[in-house]
């Protein structure tokens, strides 16, 4: 900006044809770098798919984990990543929700709640292995739960609580306080305004973090291994205190194989998975659209 | 309320109670959260002082070599904290640059439905799990790099990077975005009145002004970075190595964890101590920067009415 500018009507002094050069190079290396964020994602599922799609097929869902990768399937990954989804919304999405509550409702605006928020906040970037350790630690060892299902539910559960914690205060705060003052108006108690008026507004944006914060628990590898799934599980679990293994652990162990025929089915495992996570998305993105239609 | 007048005070007394204890109940969700910090670092702290009664923490932190499942244990940290700097840095530089300019991009170039199809697609980025970047950076990125540096190990830190980097660039672009469009419209104006091109607006005012938010962005990324896990284990390797060269086979903490915990190490057992003291490490430097993110955050925001 140090130049003259050139006075309105005059000819663009050389100096303005420089300054104007650096912004459309600056442009053009912007719009670049996000669409090197785009091909990369572009990439990836092209490679994912070139090598992925000839094994993606029923036979895929039907069969179990195999020596042989020509009979190699996603059998018992899929039933233990569904297990491990079911049990963790089930642990996880009360608490989380009554502990948003709590926060944004009850909870006195003081120096304890201030250290609760902060602790929320700090939990949410604690890296996912680190919550495996301690599922190690308290699920598998102090409470017996040893190598099972309900071991690595509430590991996760633990892992998604921040996430859930935080999306749910945020719908909790869109609620205007109109409606609250309104309701507090006709005498109802605390609970009252919040069972009867501010959960029902809230309750889309609080579905929809929970489905994005299970979305990201299916994806989890590294806590699993720490509680101790494994790679190899030729049946379906039946109960809370079975073995079991999850679809990115299994495609784990598919890499680590030095045959290609392993690789293959890795990435049609990746398929199985990314198909999971795509209808858990769009379920996400359903209830948002509804929510938003209905405002 | 339309008690029927003579029960008044003990419906009102019940639902007293009743609020009571739903209060009561909330309150101790909340705490369940505190409860988690706790037991973290209750857990970490405990094995990683029984690791450091068998094993000196000068050796520990000083020490070159990182052999601790081998016959004669070598406990030097030092190995895997090269290691997960050695992925971070190479992640930070190709997610900083992609990030912050992606970030300049959305805000102050793309229209709402560009940038509306381009901001959902850089968060897919976020949402695939970490174990198929793994394979991506084992089964594209490496085979890439071997054609064109054939002295690359097939597990190397530099795929890791590479792919770790792709992995946080939504972090630092959805944050710095968020930043960026915090500054006020007011700005921007009174830079074009005195005459400034797009370009000189977006980077002499509307990046400085947003300059925190973009530095806690990085911080973050960073920090993600360390503490990622699978796509480090399947591409880096397993070998923990003192070494700055990206085509060279490397073992990040996280990796050893992972490798440790996969193999048998009986609970007690020095290997068990292992995993816990170089994940109290983990935990301590990824605080560390999650704390200072916020930090920078607070301390040097442009406040703007």
């Amino acid at each position: 900006m140090s130049g003259s500018a050139s006075p309105l009507g005059g000819t663009p002094s050389a100096n303005d044809r420089r300054r104007r050069l650096f912004g459309s190079i600056f442009a053009i290396t912007c719009g670049a770098a996000t669409l090197v964020g785009v091909l990369a994602l572009v990439v990836l599922l092209a490679d994912v798919l070139r090598d992925g799609l000839p094994r993606f097929d029923w036979a895929l869902l039907t069969n179990f984990a195999s020596r042989f990768p020509e009979r190699a399937g996603v059998k018992a990954a899929l039933a233990g990543s569904i297990w491990i989804l079911g049990l963790t919304a089930l642990f996880a999405f009360p608490v989380s929700v009554a502990a948003a509550i709590y926060l944004e409702e009850y909870a006195p605006r003081n120096r304890w709640t201030r250290l609760i928020q902060l602790n929320i906040a700090n939990l949410a970037g604690v890296p996912s292995i680190v919550y495996g350790m301690l599922g190690l630690a308290v699920f598998v060892r102090a409470l017996g739960f040893d190598r099972s299902i309900i071991a690595g539910a509430l590991t996760l559960s633990i892992l998604i609580l921040p996430v859930i914690i935080i999306a749910s205060q945020e719908a909790v705060r869109a609620v205007p306080d109109s409606i609250r003052q309104a309701a507090y108006g006709l005498g109802a108690t605390r609970w009252q305004v919040v069972s009867s008026q501010v959960l029902p507004m809230a309750m889309p944006g609080i579905l929809t973090g929970t489905i994005l914060a299970l979305s990201r628990a299916v994806g989890e590898t590294a806590p699993l291994i720490m509680v101790g799934a494994v790679g190899f599980i030729a049946f379906t679990p039946t109960g809370l205190g079975d073995p079991f293994t999850v679809l990115p652990l299994q495609i784990y162990n598919w890499i680590s194989r030095p045959q290609a025929d392993f690789q293959q089915i890795a990435a049609a495992g990746i398929l199985v998975l990314l198909s999971l996570l795509m209808a858990m998305n769009a379920a996400a993105i359903l209830l948002r659209n509804r929510y938003q239609k209905d405002r | 309320m339309s008690s029927p007048g003579t029960d008044d005070l003990s419906f009102k007394r019940a639902r007293n109670v009743k609020e009571q204890v739903i209060g009561s109940f909330l309150f101790l969700s909340a705490a369940v959260s505190t409860l988690v910090t706790v037991g973290i670092v209750a857990v970490l702290f405990t094995e990683t002082v029984a690791f450091f009664r068998a094993v000196s923490p000068v050796d520990f932190f000083t020490g070159t070599e990182w052999t601790p499942l081998f016959q004669n244990p070598r406990f030097g940290v030092l190995p895997l904290l090269s290691g997960s700097f050695l992925v971070a840095a190479g992640a930070a530089v190709v997610a900083i640059p992609l990030g912050l300019l992606s970030a300049i991009f959305l805000s102050e170039y793309s229209g709402p439905r560009l940038r509306g199809v381009l901001k959902p697609l850089l968060e897919i980025l976020a949402g695939i799990p970490t174990v198929v970047y793994g394979y991506f950076a084992l089964t594209f990125i490496t085979p890439l790099l071997r054609t064109v540096l054939p002295e690359t190990d097939v597990f190397n830190a530099a795929s890791a990077a590479l792919v770790v980097g792709i992995m946080i660039v939504p972090t630092v672009s959805s944050l710095s975005d968020d930043a960026l469009r915090a500054v006020p419209k007011a700005l921007r104006q009174g830079a074009y009145g005195l005459g400034a091109t797009k370009f000189e607006v977006s980077t002499r005012v509307v990046v400085p002004a947003a300059l925190s938010g973009i530095l806690a962005s990085f911080i973050l990324g960073i920090s993600r970075a360390i503490g990622e896990t699978m796509a480090v284990t399947i591409a880096a390797g397993n070998m923990p190595n003192l070494t700055l060269n990206g085509l060279e086979s490397i073992q990040t903490m996280t990796a050893y964890i992972v490798q440790a915990s996969l193999g048998d190490t009986p609970h007690g057992s020095i290997g068990y101590q292992t995993l816990f003291a170089v994940g109290m490490t983990l935990f301590v430097i990824t605080l560390a920067m999650n704390v200072l993110s916020q930090w920078v955050m607070a301390r040097f925001r442009e406040e703007y009415q």
